[in-house]
């Protein structure tokens, strides 16, 4: 079975999710989002690589940060951007996903980003879009989020340069969180030696070492000597269904505070892809702290989603 | 009309019989095998010279959508893909709009189902009014409407006293329960096998403690009221073992494994491939493997083909929103072949499966070839190949994790009550 995200030569054709894509074009996209965070930088902030093409911001579930990252990326290639919000029109008046789809295609759609509640819904609409037509994953279910993760990368590249020598805790909801199945794909295929996941037996999915990590239960032991901690976002609904008895207690186990932290190495960075909860999975004193590259994420996001868009729209 | 085929292999699991011959219907029975068969005047003749002549399958999960859903299928469109599968008799779950639950329904489906003349149909009636696990059916009026078993279907039944009186009130009728083994609050969320691939895919799992925690709570239903308990589409090695176990301890407990969970496992999900969603979920290798272990030590008695036609729209879906099932009914020869050849099963034993032993648990006298049985055969070529693509199904129903497949197995006849339905006769 070929990867559905690769052309017959083996590029980019959609951006889906980071597992299955090979260490080359990894390092192509974060290469790429390299000499794009000197655009993002500059006082005219447009390079004119997607000129005259059109990106479709397709969120069947909301979303406020990424959606606008994904926009500003566009504009600044260039792009035409339209957004929908789907969640307010056709899907409540009983439209299908690929009708949608093939509606907005008609409307000659260049590139799709795509946020859907069900995992692998990108996977439907990329084997249903024209050949010329692409795909990016914002965000789907519990399964990938890939331009966060490679903003992760991107980020912790950036910091500490070389994947080889690192260990990175991930610590929190793992079982509902697509961020941290890109991250653990993106850091295993680049070489890092240690990853671990930090979370109650209730927040762990079924067999998340065969994902290649390490599962700590206790927090204070998983943190030690790490040179990254990336917190992971608790949805307080989390606190129904009985998998966590409450936002308290939670905080006090697995809440990254500056005691905890200072069982990692000293210069460990802190990352999280927001939107945070203080006082929950990480105290202020820490997201504001020295180590916090919380909001270097989000400028680096911006680069590295023009870096996606550029490549596939290139492919 | 008495007709003679000449010169098949001819099988038949009851017996363990496997040995070139003849074959003499007269009517609707089978009249003689063999010497006894070649000196008849016949009126007509067929050459089975290098196909194999076996019972008709009996297929006791089969869905054919009425009434209710005919825009997925149509008791026309599934009764033309059981004979082309060489089902000769078969059970259709009450899952249907309204369930059958009240015997002028069933009697209207059977009459429907005889009118057209195709496969014999029987309908397993519902344990509960509309299936909703609260007052009991008619057992006894559905039974008289030729109902011969109860069952939830798919629709949990999470109420363990309602589920006592349905076992105590069956029993005392002498019916057979049929169940799926599913805890409902473990299952409710999940789409796919709670393992690797699903944490991979980010799939909501269904453990696979959900069946084994189901069926150990049956089984203890099962000690208390003796009554026959069918346990419907297994799919763990768990399950497996509890009732290899049961069996042993001599309690009245048969089951069925779906054809797709003998050859698929999670790891064919793919790419979210939503022919892949299936109820209950492809479990992990090692389950597959167990399930292929009591097909050979008996636990499993019966391979069905838990046939479910789903229109294209409803699988063109993000794999948690599809609606789960496939299409079975004309797969299902060739993948009780296929399993066969891949176990090195003999011939007799895998067909046993889907005739005698479906045959026993559903409680038909059909599925045995032998002087005085219902003349209900298929003639097949078990070597011709079968490449499976949806043009070539005549099942309304396309959706099948197996398009694309090479399977070997192709019906040439297939006869129900001494009357060639599928085939030409060559005289």
């Amino acid at each position: 079975m070929r990867n559905p995200q690769l052309n017959p030569a083996g590029e980019l054709q959609h951006l889906l999710s980071i597992e299955g894509l090979p260490r080359a074009i990894l390092n192509q996209i974060l290469d790429t989002a390299d000499s794009f965070v000197g655009v993002t930088e500059r006082e005219v902030k447009k390079v004119p690589i997607l000129r005259g093409k059109s990106v479709f911001n397709l969120f069947f579930e909301p979303s406020t940060r990424t959606r606008t990252t994904f926009e500003i990326a566009a504009k600044r290639l260039s792009a035409d951007v339209i957004n929908l919000n789907i969640a307010a029109s056709s899907q409540t008046k009983g439209e299908s996903l690929l009708d949608t789809v093939a509606n907005l295609s008609a409307m000659q759609a260049d590139i799709f980003i795509v946020r859907h509640v069900a995992s692998g819904a990108p996977y439907l609409i990329a084997r249903n879009v024209k050949p010329h037509e692409h795909v990016v994953n914002a965000g789907d279910g519990r399964h990938a989020h890939p331009t966060q993760g490679l903003l992760d990368l991107y980020t912790i590249r950036h910091y500490k340069k070389d994947f080889t020598q690192l260990t990175v805790a991930i610590v929190g909801d793992i079982l509902h969180s697509r961020v941290a199945r890109s991250l653990i794909h993106g850091l295993t295929t680049l070489g890092t030696p240690e990853v671990r996941v930090i979370g109650p037996q209730t927040l762990l999915p079924t067999g998340v070492e065969s994902l290649g990590v390490k599962v700590f239960h206790d927090m204070k032991k998983g943190l030690v000597d790490a040179d990254v901690v990336v917190m992971l976002r608790l949805q307080n609904e989390r606190m129904r269904g009985a998998l966590l008895p409450s936002a308290q207690e939670f905080n006090k186990y697995y809440g990254l505070s500056l005691d905890k932290l200072a069982l990692a190495k000293p210069e460990a960075i802190v990352m999280h892809p927001g939107p945070m909860n203080r006082g929950v999975e990480i105290d202020s004193s820490v997201a504001d702290g020295p180590h916090s590259v919380i909001l270097p994420q989000v400028t680096y996001g911006i680069a590295v989603r023009m870096a996606v868009m550029s490549i596939i729209a290139g492919n | 009309m008495k007709i003679l085929i000449k010169g098949g292999r001819v099988i038949d699991p009851a017996s363990g019989r496997d040995a070139v011959g003849d074959v003499l219907v007269d009517g609707e029975r089978i009249a003689a095998l063999d010497n006894a068969a070649r000196d008849a005047t016949v009126d007509r003749s067929i050459d089975a010279k290098g196909l194999i002549v076996a019972p008709g399958l009996v297929d006791i999960c089969a869905r054919l959508r009425e009434p209710g859903f005919e825009y997925k299928a149509t008791l026309e469109s599934e009764m033309e893909a059981a004979i082309a599968g060489g089902v000769t008799s078969l059970a259709c779950p009450p899952d249907t709009d309204p369930p059958l639950d009240e015997p002028g329904l069933v009697d209207m489906l059977r009459r429907r189902a005889r009118s057209l003349s195709r496969a014999r149909l029987y309908p397993i009636g519902a344990l509960t009014v509309k299936l909703a696990g609260e007052r009991l059916t008619e057992m006894a009026e559905l039974s008289e409407s030729g109902c011969l078993a109860f069952t939830q279907a798919n629709v949990p039944l999470d109420d363990t006293q309602v589920l006592w009186r349905a076992l105590q009130y069956a029993g005392t009728f002498g019916f057979a329960v049929w169940l799926r083994a599913e805890d409902l609050s473990l299952a409710r969320d999940g789409v796919a096998h709670d393992g690797e691939v699903a944490t991979r895919l980010g799939l909501p799992g269904i453990p696979a403690m959900a069946e084994t925690i189901a069926l150990s709570r049956l089984l203890h239903l099962v000690r208390a009221t003796e009554t026959k308990l069918h346990v419907c589409r297994v799919s763990s090695a768990g399950g497996v073992a509890l009732i290899r176990n049961a069996k042993a301890e001599q309690l009245p407990v048969t089951c069925d494994v779906a054809i797709h969970h003998v050859h698929l496992s999670e790891m064919d999900l793919g790419y979210f491939d939503s022919h892949c969603h299936l109820v209950p979920p492809l479990r992990s290798l090692r389950d597959r493997d167990a399930l292929r272990a009591g097909l050979a030590d008996g636990t499993i008695d019966v391979i069905c083909s838990d046939h479910t036609p789903v229109d294209e729209d409803a699988k063109q879906m993000p794999f948690s929103e599809s609606e789960v099932g496939a299409t079975g009914l004309e797969l299902l020869l060739p993948l009780t072949l296929k399993w066969a050849v891949e176990t090195k099963t003999p011939l007799a034993k895998a067909l046993a499966k889907v005739t005698s032993d479906a045959a026993r648990v559903l409680g038909v006298k059909s599925g045995r070839l032998e002087a005085g049985a219902p003349a209900d055969l298929v003639i097949f070529d078990p070597a011709a190949p079968f490449h499976v693509a949806p043009e070539a199904l005549k099942s309304q129903g396309k959706n099948t994790p197996f398009i694309g497949y090479e399977l070997a197995g192709r019906v040439r006849y297939t006869m129900v009550d001494g009357r060639v339905i599928y085939g030409e006769v060559r005289e």
